[in-house]
């Protein structure tokens, strides 16, 4: 086995915190992290619940291979019910705090109800505490990492912490750990925040010493670890250049979602690029990169640490920022930057650094600017209401809502809600590029076809991750499909669905697969786990995640007519570029996409499908 | 005819300095010169050749040395990369 078996059940009602074995038959169905604490969630909260009531649970799982020698074995995900969507939630992190909890004895951390003030959970191995944290209440996601670490005297001590923007109710307010890797999308951290609970700090010197098969999982986790480091994307593009180096990719197909998805393709994108975060600037001849650097266990090393020039307008009066702290992913470097027609690369970074520092999704943020610029230029919204004159392509702008939506203040509190709400407030629903009501996130769906049923499909609302088939539509991993039609998505979709949701089970980074297959992936599952971890088991495991996931949002009141893209995306062509005339054909997809899962025309699955998978 | 040649990620080193900031090059070519003449002229690392589109659209390796360049035609290239 490589669970701990343990699962930790705090009550932050009552202020208990108890211990209590991990459900092994439940393990050997849904593996771990984003499978199993769903699998809980799903079992132990009415689907109709309020997300921000006591009634939500909210879930810190690590998966199996989390804190072992498995390349990228350092992910934890928080399941919850999203506040942002209503549908299920599930954000994955990577950094060090994953591992630490799997060395502290946790395979899970399972929190219920509501502090009637704000806590913080301690966990040293098996001394579990609730902890005051009225002193660290309205404090940042950095101040309160730092203060915990000196509270505890211990360096080493790992913190998933909410920033203000949790606790101000912000709906897609993240979870952080080691300062700038997040659960990041749907709002994890507002649930916390509902519970007046700030952070969860762990220490763990147990190690992992209860792998299977020890000896064959060290041959096999070492062969797996030479196929990263000899592939050209995970062993030298990755570490070189980032998720950033898409960006002119992307820009160069016309799939590149500008100004709230009015255009295709960004005038500005190569200078907010990776190939511009190289290059060394006018101030100070430095390039903004510094470094890469790598999660526990990691052989990719993608993530970007980077200094942003310390002249520009958002910081010369600021040092804090000066140093170095975590850089621009593609994500939010699209989302900041192209959505809003912003091609300053610094503001982009100050943005990015505040979304960590507050803990708040980027990409929902960022899109959500989008709109507020769109409905600024229609002359619904004003300076007087914004607070700053905010057409498309003001950095100012961005910058300054970026700063009063961490801080919660006027109409920083509107752009908390997120583009739908904020969209229907002022009268135009359509100009939210949102699916299920969270944002998109960088590939438009009218120029890249598979990743728009992946969007309307997600069970988390709008997402790349849950469905990655730029891997294939746009890269040719692991072949080559033509991204402007609709044929053969379904089936490339509902592949990439399942597969994704096995990776997110076992504690390793999807990042792998653009090196690894399922099938080098699953003998480090059959070394380290005790039972059957053969590829048809895990086929049916992903099959089965994905669907109780639907399961779930079924029950929460989602039908067919979620599993939608915007009229814009339907009805407005590309201007420019290869889909040149073309809009995504979502509603050609749906019923094929319905047919190959086994549900019915409203999207439920059939009871032979239920059946078929063990639901 | 006038063709722009596009070089990204590690393959913009072989583009000239003046061209590096836009990742950018403009040039001349003959009428009839294909893709993969052009990887050849500018011995561009055949590993490193990997994502080709010509206007946007990916030319598969099969097809690069066939493929003729038409005028205004943009040919951008990178070497393996991914991102998300």
């Amino acid at each position: 086995m490589a669970w701990t078996r343990k699962i930790l059940r705090v009550n932050l009602t009552d202020r208990t915190c108890t211990s209590e074995p991990l459900n092994m038959e439940w393990a050997h169905d849904y593996l771990g992290q984003r499978g199993l604490a769903t699998k809980y969630l799903a079992s132990e909260i009415d689907p109709k619940v309020d997300p921000l009531s006591p009634d939500n649970k909210i879930i810190w799982a690590t998966g199996p291979l989390t804190g072992t020698m498995a390349s990228t074995g350092g992910r934890y995900s928080v399941v919850t019910k999203g506040p942002l969507t209503g549908a299920i939630a599930c954000s994955n992190s990577g950094g060090y705090f994953g591992a630490e909890l799997k060395f502290a004895g946790w395979d899970m951390v399972i929190i219920e109800g509501r502090a009637s003030s704000p806590v913080y959970l301690s966990i040293e191995n098996d001394k579990v505490e609730l902890r005051d944290a009225s002193h660290l209440w309205g404090k940042t996601v950095w101040e309160t990492e730092g203060q915990i670490k000196s509270e505890h005297q211990d360096p080493q001590v790992r913190v998933s912490c909410i920033g203000r923007t949790g606790e101000n109710g912000v709906l897609y307010a993240a979870i952080v750990n080691d300062l700038h890797r997040a659960a990041g999308r749907s709002g994890v951290g507002a649930v916390a925040g509902s519970k007046n609970l700030k952070a969860i700090a762990v220490r763990g010197t147990l190690g992992v010493g209860n792998i299977a098969n020890p000896k064959e999982f060290m041959k096999v986790t070492f062969e797996k670890k030479k196929i990263l480091k000899e592939n050209a994307v995970t062993g030298q593009g990755l570490p070189t250049y980032g998720t950033q180096v898409l960006m002119n990719v992307i820009n160069e197909i016309g799939a590149m979602p500008t100004r709230n998805h009015k255009d295709v393709q960004f005038e500005g994108a190569r200078k907010i690029s990776a190939e511009a975060m190289h290059e060394p600037r006018e101030s100070d001849g430095k390039a903004q990169l510094i470094n890469n650097q790598a999660c526990f266990g990691c052989t990719i090393a993608c993530g970007r640490i980077s200094k942003i020039d310390a002249t520009h307008y958002t910081v010369v009066n600021s040092p804090k920022y000066w140093g170095a702290s975590g850089g621009l992913e593609y994500e939010a470097a699209w989302a900041l930057g192209c959505a809003n027609g912003v091609d300053d690369l610094d503001a982009l970074q100050y943005a990015t650094m505040l979304c960590n520092e507050d803990g708040f999704d980027p990409i929902s943020f960022g899109a959500t600017i989008g709109a507020v610029m769109e409905l600024y230029e229609m002359g619904v919204l004003t300076k007087e209401e914004v607070g700053i004159e905010a057409p498309f392509g003001s950095a100012r702008a961005l910058t300054y809502l970026t700063e009063i939506t961490a801080r919660g203040e006027g109409f920083g509190k509107i752009i908390g809600l997120g583009s739908k709400r904020l969209c229907e407030k002022y009268g135009h629903p359509e100009l939210s590029m949102s699916v299920k009501g969270q944002e998109f996130p960088a590939y438009d769906a009218r120029a890249v076809q598979g990743m728009g049923l992946t969007y309307a499909t997600s069970n988390r609302g709008a997402c790349h991750l849950r469905s990655y088939t730029i891997s294939s539509e746009v890269l040719g991993i692991p072949v080559k499909t033509d991204p402007l039609t609709t044929e053969g998505k379904p089936a490339l979709v509902k592949a990439f669905q399942d597969a994704t949701a096995v990776v997110d089970s076992t504690g390793l980074c999807v990042f792998t697969t653009f090196a690894w297959a399922l099938s080098d992936i699953q003998p480090q599952l059959q070394a380290a786990c005790e039972g059957d971890w053969s590829m048809e088991k895990l086929d049916l495991m992903g099959e089965r995640i994905w669907n109780m996931e639907r399961q779930f949002n079924n029950a929460a009141g989602f039908t067919r007519k979620d599993d939608d893209l915007p009229a814009r995306l339907k009805t407005e062509a590309a201007k420019v570029g290869p889909a040149k005339g073309l809009v995504s054909g979502i509603d050609k997809m749906i019923p094929e996409y319905y047919d190959l899962r086994g549900w019915d025309p409203e999207g439920r699955p059939t009871a032979e499908t239920v059946a078929r998978l063990g639901l | 005819m006038r063709v722009t040649l596009k070089l990204y990620a590690s393959l913009s080193d072989h583009l000239p300095d003046e061209a590096k900031r836009t990742n950018e090059w403009p040039m001349e070519v003959a009428d009839g010169t294909t893709v993969g003449d052009l990887i050849d002229r500018h011995q561009l690392p055949k590993r490193l050749v990997h994502l080709v589109l010509v206007n946007g659209h990916y030319i598969p390796p099969a097809s690069r040395d066939a493929h003729p360049l038409v005028e205004n035609d943009v040919l951008a290239i990178w070497p393996p990369v991914a991102g998300g």
